[in-house]
């Protein structure tokens, strides 16, 4: 463990909403954060680099595929490969599965419209930089918000991600169980989160960076942005691998 | 069709008459078309403006009034509050995704326009009822269109209303209000006078053929059945542009590399060229081959009036033309420089092709239409409305039955449906979103929130116009007031049918009255709003309805009060319940009347329930507070019930019969919860401050009851008010058979 400060990169693409969120965030729970351009290839010496909820591009084409051609994903596959931390929130989970970086799709909601709601999440693993420290089962309280966030993936393809535990976050009830009611979108089992086979890339539609301050609600958020922080000042291929 | 032009265009004899002598000859059709559109109902404010001067306007925390792109308030702290509402019905009721999407475009340039970053949006909508099949596509299109356009730009939309009414069934009423925040000594406003030379700036989407005669055809006549053909006077709204065009404004002003800003909306670039020369005191030079246009071949007038989205018009000095330049790459958005600001006596100089296309006085379109005293009279009908009070009718369902009933009455039921469809999150700021009595939302760096609420009360406007417009800013103040904020400012939305019609016309001069009478009272000027004339189709004229956008401050949102029950506190009523029981949501849902007298209104009273609620707040001693307002006591009751999951038992004092004192709708009132160690200090204080009051019951349990009247649970009321919309859209009858 070194003093300084977690320095975590928050990429703004153009149409990117929650940047300014994910920045407040990382501060608020002690990291310094760097705010990084789309059309730059640098990433400011990030230790853990978030894509940050929004609309890229407006989202026209399909959610995230336009924003994965960007200068700034060249670096950023880099970097995943060099198996440092990368979260994707909302349009940055979409954009995380364009790229391949993580597995599966996100598609519109089941029940067709954008939903906006506070919802529980089971975390599934702690291998992932979003739950490093915390303890499988553990139910945290998030808000989602979000047109296009039913997870889907081919059925051989679920089951190879089941296998691999590579499901972080599920959504549930308060006491963690699973239930239709309690999936917003209609996602396949109830997925709300993923990772990488490494571990280090990890992608969800809820949204912890508005889930840190209790003036404003409930902070489920808050132990997702500590296990980030602690995570990005680990050394490459810490266990996770 | 032999129609001379200016009167297909919508100008009368009289007017192109006008226009001939300002001008010295007879107008071209460019010029005639320009015209047109500045002096239409929508942009001129003709047939209103002589009502519009009788309101109120001063005030000490007034930055700026009515007449620029949105009124802005000084909050303290350097920082001035922008916010404006405008109406996008017409468009909405031809198309209504892009019709609201692109109201809630429009807005949020009226508000960067003024250099302030949009931070609240805000939606009061009308709709005819659910039960009709095209009053369902109507809504789902409309909710969509918000969400669509608001959720994509990242401004949270935090409040609104819905409310649904026959009269709105062929004239949806869609309102939208937008906030935003700058600092104090960095407003764009007319004040800064750019020097001739300014170059005029077009940025953003490029100039298509889309919505011209918006403003003309859409806005400022009625709708007749042909209104589908319409369609291609609708705008299309591309809200990642418009997330852009935040970006890069929001940038260029921070760098202070602009004289002046001003979007493109009604009226296009005529409004803007014409009002941004007025203001400078100039006049200035256009030249369209400048414009970037989607197709080449537009017309002169098609390119002069077209209402295009996501356009601003940027005035720049020379010397900061490169830096507008680069911001405007770095975004992504296109930038022309399409004229500049000359000092040669005001005139607005139009050229294409080399050739002068349109020259005439910059003023006479920005300010010169006549000004209409139209006639007015007293509907025939209104005596026999206002006798026919419901208040004395004999009640047979049993009053838990009704309460249910109510519950699962669209205008009372939760509206969860509604706004989980929109982001009411994003910017971090929002302290408490919709479903209560305000939003709050946190100024960013301080303890200060603004309280934002929206209210309009069409049943009552229906009923007595006046009464209806003052009751809109009573309860939007006590909505605000209720989470502990003092309300400071309004803003407006005056929904009316044709004023051409004397009826329509004294309808709109006794809602201005009231809404000036009350915001005098109240201590709340106007600083800006919007007119919508022509909400009718035949014989058929939305309700008068005033919609009032509230803003109020509270200086520690950690203070807020909520409106949810917890459990163990003592219930009290603050206010006085009247047998008032006309135009109310009980004599609507359960008796199916429209009539009678509403509550009266005594505005002293209003204020000092205002105060008591705000002080309680601030020594943090309720642990509750809910405005009685659709449905009255026994709606609020129920609502605070449900939203804390905690029941109550009541006995409800006084001789009324029980249905009455349950559901007048009597103002200035409020349900409000105290920790009994503090009860005595609560009563002390409204005491001091002349506030009636009653201790009736206590919070706790899982029911709720009205001793001896009701008795219902927490669970099966939320049920019925979860449920109702839903089901309803769903296409499922929901009401329960009254008794």
């Amino acid at each position: 463990m070194t003093a300084r400060a977690p320095r975590v990169g928050v990429v703004t693409f153009p149409g990117s909403l929650d940047d300014r969120d994910a920045v407040r965030a990382v501060r608020a729970m002690g990291g310094e954060a760097v705010p990084l351009w789309h059309g730059e290839r640098d990433l400011g010496g990030a230790d853990a680099v978030i894509l940050p909820g929004g609309f890229s591009y407006g989202d026209y084409l399909r959610t995230g595929a336009i924003a994965r051609f960007a200068p700034v994903m060249e670096e950023l596959r880099a970097f995943a490969d060099a198996g440092r931390p990368v979260v994707g929130i909302c349009n940055g989970f979409q954009i995380l599965c364009e790229a391949s970086l993580l597995p599966g799709a996100l598609i519109r909601n089941a029940g067709r419209r954008f939903v906006c709601r506070w919802v529980d999440v089971r975390v599934e693993t702690s291998l992932s930089p979003l739950t490093a420290g915390l303890v499988a089962g553990e139910v945290l309280r998030v808000p989602v918000k979000h047109g296009e966030g039913q997870f889907v993936a081919r059925g051989d393809e679920l089951d190879r991600m089941e296998g691999d535990g590579l499901v972080v976050f599920r959504y549930c009830d308060p006491d963690g169980a699973l239930g239709a009611e309690h999936n917003p979108n209609g996602s396949a089992a109830a997925i709300a989160g993923v990772r990488n086979e490494a571990g280090n890339v990890v992608g969800l539609m809820p949204h912890p960076e508005h889930a840190i301050d209790p003036d404003l609600g409930p902070t489920g958020g808050q132990p997702m942005f500590a296990a980030l922080l602690q995570s990005a000042l680990e050394p490459v291929a810490s266990g996770i691998r | 069709m032999n129609e001379p032009l200016h009167r297909r265009l919508g100008l009368t004899d009289d007017e192109l008459e006008s226009i001939s002598s300002t001008i010295g000859r007879d107008p071209n059709p460019t010029e005639l078309a320009m015209y047109a559109a500045m002096w239409s109902e929508h942009c001129s404010y003709k047939s209103s403006k002589v009502h519009l001067r009788n309101l109120p306007t001063d005030g000490p925390r007034v930055l700026v009034g009515p007449g620029q792109d949105a009124g802005a308030i000084d909050v303290g702290d350097g920082v001035a509050v922008v916010f404006k509402m405008e109406s996008h019905s017409h468009p909405s009721a031809v198309e209504p995704y892009q019709g609201a999407a692109t109201g809630v475009g429009g807005i949020v340039r009226d508000i960067i326009s003024m250099g302030a970053r949009p931070i609240a949006l805000l939606d009061p909508l009308r709709f005819g009822p659910l039960t009709d099949e095209r009053n369902r596509w109507l809504f789902d299109g409309v909710v969509a269109g918000i969400g669509g356009y608001g959720n994509c730009i990242g401004v949270p939309t935090v409040g609104g209303e819905v409310h649904f009414g026959a009269p709105h069934s062929a004239n949806p009423t869609i309102n939208v209000m937008c906030l935003g925040i700058a600092p104090a000594d960095r407003l764009v406003t007319a004040a800064k006078a750019p020097p001739a030379g300014s170059l005029l700036v077009l940025f953003g989407a490029s100039t298509g053929r889309d919505g011209i005669g918006g403003v003309s055809v859409l806005a400022s006549r009625t709708l007749e059945d042909d209104a589908a053909e319409s369609r291609p006077s609708v705008q299309i709204g591309d809200p990642f542009a418009g997330k852009l065009l935040i970006e890069a404004s929001m940038e260029m002003v921070e760098r202070g590399l602009l004289e002046g800003l001003q979007d493109l909306g009604g009226a296009g670039l005529t409004c803007a060229a014409s009002e941004t020369a007025t203001r400078a005191g100039l006049g200035a030079e256009v030249d369209l081959d400048t414009v970037p246009l989607r197709q080449d071949d537009l017309e002169p007038f098609e390119i002069l009036t077209s209402e295009s989205q996501e356009r601003m018009l940027a005035v720049v000095v020379p010397e900061r033309m490169d830096d507008v330049i680069e911001v405007c790459t770095r975004w992504g958005l296109g930038a022309a420089v399409i004229g500049r600001l000359l000092d040669e006596g005001g005139t607005l100089d139009v050229r294409h092709r080399g050739a002068e296309v349109a020259r005439v006085p910059a003023r006479s379109l920005a300010d010169g239409a006549p000004v209409y005293s139209r006639p007015m009279s007293v509907p025939l009908e209104r005596d026999d409305l206002l006798a026919d009070d419901p208040t004395f009718t004999t009640m047979t369902t049993p009053v838990g039955d009704a309460l249910l009933r109510m519950l699962s009455a669209p205008n009372v039921a939760s509206k969860r449906w509604v706004w989980e469809q929109y982001d009411s999150i994003v910017q971090g700021g929002t302290v408490l979103g919709p479903g209560g009595d305000a939003a709050l939302v946190r100024i960013e760096g301080t303890l200060k929130a603004l309280a934002l609420a929206t209210d309009g009360k069409g049943r009552y406007g229906a009923l007595d116009p006046y009464l209806g417009a003052a009751h809109a800013v009573a309860e939007s103040a006590r909505n605000v007031a209720c989470t502990g904020a003092t309300p400071l400012a309004i803003t407006n939305c005056l929904n009316f049918g044709n004023p051409e019609r004397p009826e329509v016309m004294w309808q709109f001069a006794e809602s201005i009255r009231g809404i000036a009478d009350a915001c005098r009272a109240i201590e709340t000027p106007v600083t800006g709003g919007n007119v919508s004339f022509y909400n009718e189709s035949g014989d058929s004229a939305i309700w008068p309805t005033a919609v009032i956008g509230m803003v109020g401050l509270i200086h520690d949102y950690r203070l807020a009060v909520r409106h949810a029950f917890g459990d163990g506190t003592l219930v009290y009523v603050m206010g006085e319940t009247f047998p008032e029981l006309g135009g109310s949501e009980f004599a609507e849902s359960v008796l199916g009347v429209v009539a009678g007298r509403p509550p009266a209104l005594d505005l002293e009273r209003e204020r000092s329930l205002h105060s008591l609620l705000v002080d309680s707040a601030r020594r943090d001693l309720i642990r509750s507070a809910h405005d009685c307002g659709d449905g009255g006591l026994a709606i609020a009751l129920a609502e605070s019930a449900m939203a804390g999951s905690t029941g109550f038992a009541v006995s409800i004092p006084g001789d009324l019969p029980s249905h009455v004192a349950l559901f007048a709708e009597s103002a200035s009132r409020a349900v409000v919860t105290v920790d009994p160690a503090r009860a005595s200090e609560l009563e002390d204080l409204a005491a001091d401050l002349r506030v009636p009051f009653a201790r009736i019951g206590e919070t706790g349990g899982p029911r709720m009851v009205f001793d001896q009247i009701a008795d219902v649970t927490v669970d099966e009321a939320t049920a019925t008010y979860e449920d109702a919309i839903p089901k309803l859209m769903s296409g499922e009858r929901v009401l329960r058979e009254a008794g």
